[in-house]
């Protein structure tokens, strides 16, 4: 990786998800691809979930908080479907910081269609249930810790579909 | 055969025609399911039922509209007139998804019925399920991509209809009847939603999907599964075929619903 292409990828570490605060889009994996040719910056994103309303926020705020960069002259930013978004691809600090908000990182090893849970974000108890598995925002959902009695979101599982 | 971009497919005008026709059909199919889901808003049997079925009706019309991008990206115009300013006879959704909720409208006195939400909805997920899985094979690699992306997400709806389905047949005589009865209607209706209208041929020639035989077999397999005494009768088209541009007076009032928000602000970001 090139020099201005990490100046970049650190740039993108600051801007974060709207809905998902102090989370960044590049710990989120949404970040596909920098490409610099000079002054000119194009950025390949992959979307995490389909009609999610925050993702035409997040394309403003990735192209403001390059072009304030000295040597940028334009960016350019663009989502593609080619490579697929999965929950697989949260960083550990994404998770960490998911987690410091009261938000459980997504189950390892879930299959799709299959119900899941995750342990507790505030105690660590896997004494946990389901509430509803669509929360505020498409890409959560809602527990209930019964060790410590509190309710709690998690990040909704999303992964590659294989075809059975 | 591999069609990589809308550049590639326009210049074969017969292969273009066929690709825009199945594209139609999925997008159209997702935003009427997905408007007729909007009008449950406050409505639905307890609250985290209206949470759960808004968050499925808004990633739905999310699905809809990387469907009309497609076209977009094939030169039919811009998403937010595909979507809202095509005449009902250019409209490819089958007609039992554009049906009324039941009885009454959204503002004033409302008798939308549960059971033919819980039957419409089941059975559309699971049509949807086993069309896009055909699609992730299709020949055009941006559609087969979208397909791809849309069957990580939708898992969730037809899991969440799929719950409610057992739950209703395994309840009470009334519930059961209730569903019954709404499933020997679709049986009635749910004909055209099967089919891949004037273009069927060419689609499966072009390898942009399976035949339809094939995809009405998976997807009765698939019923089954969940709901082991289906109607004996062969599956009808009451209404004719939303496929081929017929449509009910029930589409007409979606549109104008739909319109109405959409023309009060025409920039608004959907
Ligand atoms: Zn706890």
């Amino acid at each position: 990786m090139s020099q201005k292409q990490e100046e970049i990828r650190a740039v993108l570490r600051t801007v974060d998800d709207p809905e998902l605060p102090n989370v960044s889009v590049a710990d989120l994996g949404m970040v596909h691809d920098v490409l610099v040719k000079e002054g000119d910056v194009f950025i390949t994103m992959t979307p995490t979930f389909a009609g999610c309303p925050a993702l035409d926020f997040i394309k403003k705020n990735v192209k403001t908080a390059v072009e304030e960069m000295t040597w940028v002259e334009s960016c350019e930013v663009h989502f593609s479907f080619e490579e697929k978004w999965s929950t697989d691809a949260i960083t550990e600090e994404g998770k960490r910081q998911l987690k410091k908000h009261g938000i459980a990182p997504p189950p390892e090893n879930y299959q799709p269609g299959e119900e899941w849970t995750v342990d507790c974000p505030y105690c660590g108890s896997d004494y946990t249930s389901m509430e509803n598995v669509f929360g505020p925002t498409a890409c959560r959902s809602i527990l209930y810790c019964t060790s410590c009695r509190n309710p709690f979101e998690a990040m909704k599982p999303v992964v590659d579909y294989v075809i059975t | 055969m591999t069609v990589n971009s809308a550049e590639e497919a326009n210049q074969d005008v017969a292969y273009s025609k066929a690709l825009k026709e199945l594209i139609y059909q999925l997008a159209d199919d997702d935003f009427l399911i997905s408007f007729r889901g909007s009008e449950w808003l406050g409505l639905a049997p307890h609250i985290e039922e209206d949470v759960a079925f808004s968050s499925i009706t808004q990633n739905t019309m999310g699905h809809a509209f990387m469907f009309y991008q497609l076209l977009e990206d094939l030169g039919e115009g811009e998403i937010d007139l595909l979507a809202h300013e095509r005449h009902p006879d250019v409209r490819r959704n089958g007609i039992y998804l554009e049906k009324r909720n039941g009885e009454g409208n959204y503002l004033e006195e409302p008798y939308y019925d549960w059971a033919l939400t819980v039957v419409r909805h089941f059975l559309y997920e699971t049509f949807k399920k086993v069309k896009l899985e055909a699609i992730t094979k299709s020949s055009y690699k941006p559609l087969a991509n979208i397909a791809g992306k849309v069957l990580m997400e939708q898992p969730y709806h037809l899991a969440h209809w799929r719950i409610w389905m057992n739950q209703l047949l395994n309840s009470t005589e009334e519930a059961r009847d209730r569903i019954e009865a709404r499933l020997n209607e679709a049986w009635e209706e749910f004909g055209d939603v099967l089919e891949f209208g004037f273009q069927a041929t060419e689609m499966e020639h072009f390898d942009l999907i399976i035949g339809e035989e094939e995809l009405k077999e998976r997807w009765m397999d698939e019923v089954a599964k969940t709901i082991p005494n289906l109607p004996s009768e062969p599956l009808g088209k009451k209404f004719g075929s939303g496929r081929e541009g017929q449509h009910t007076e029930d589409l007409d009032q979606a549109l104008a619903t739909l319109s109405e928000v959409y023309l009060s602000d025409k920039e608004a970001i959907w």
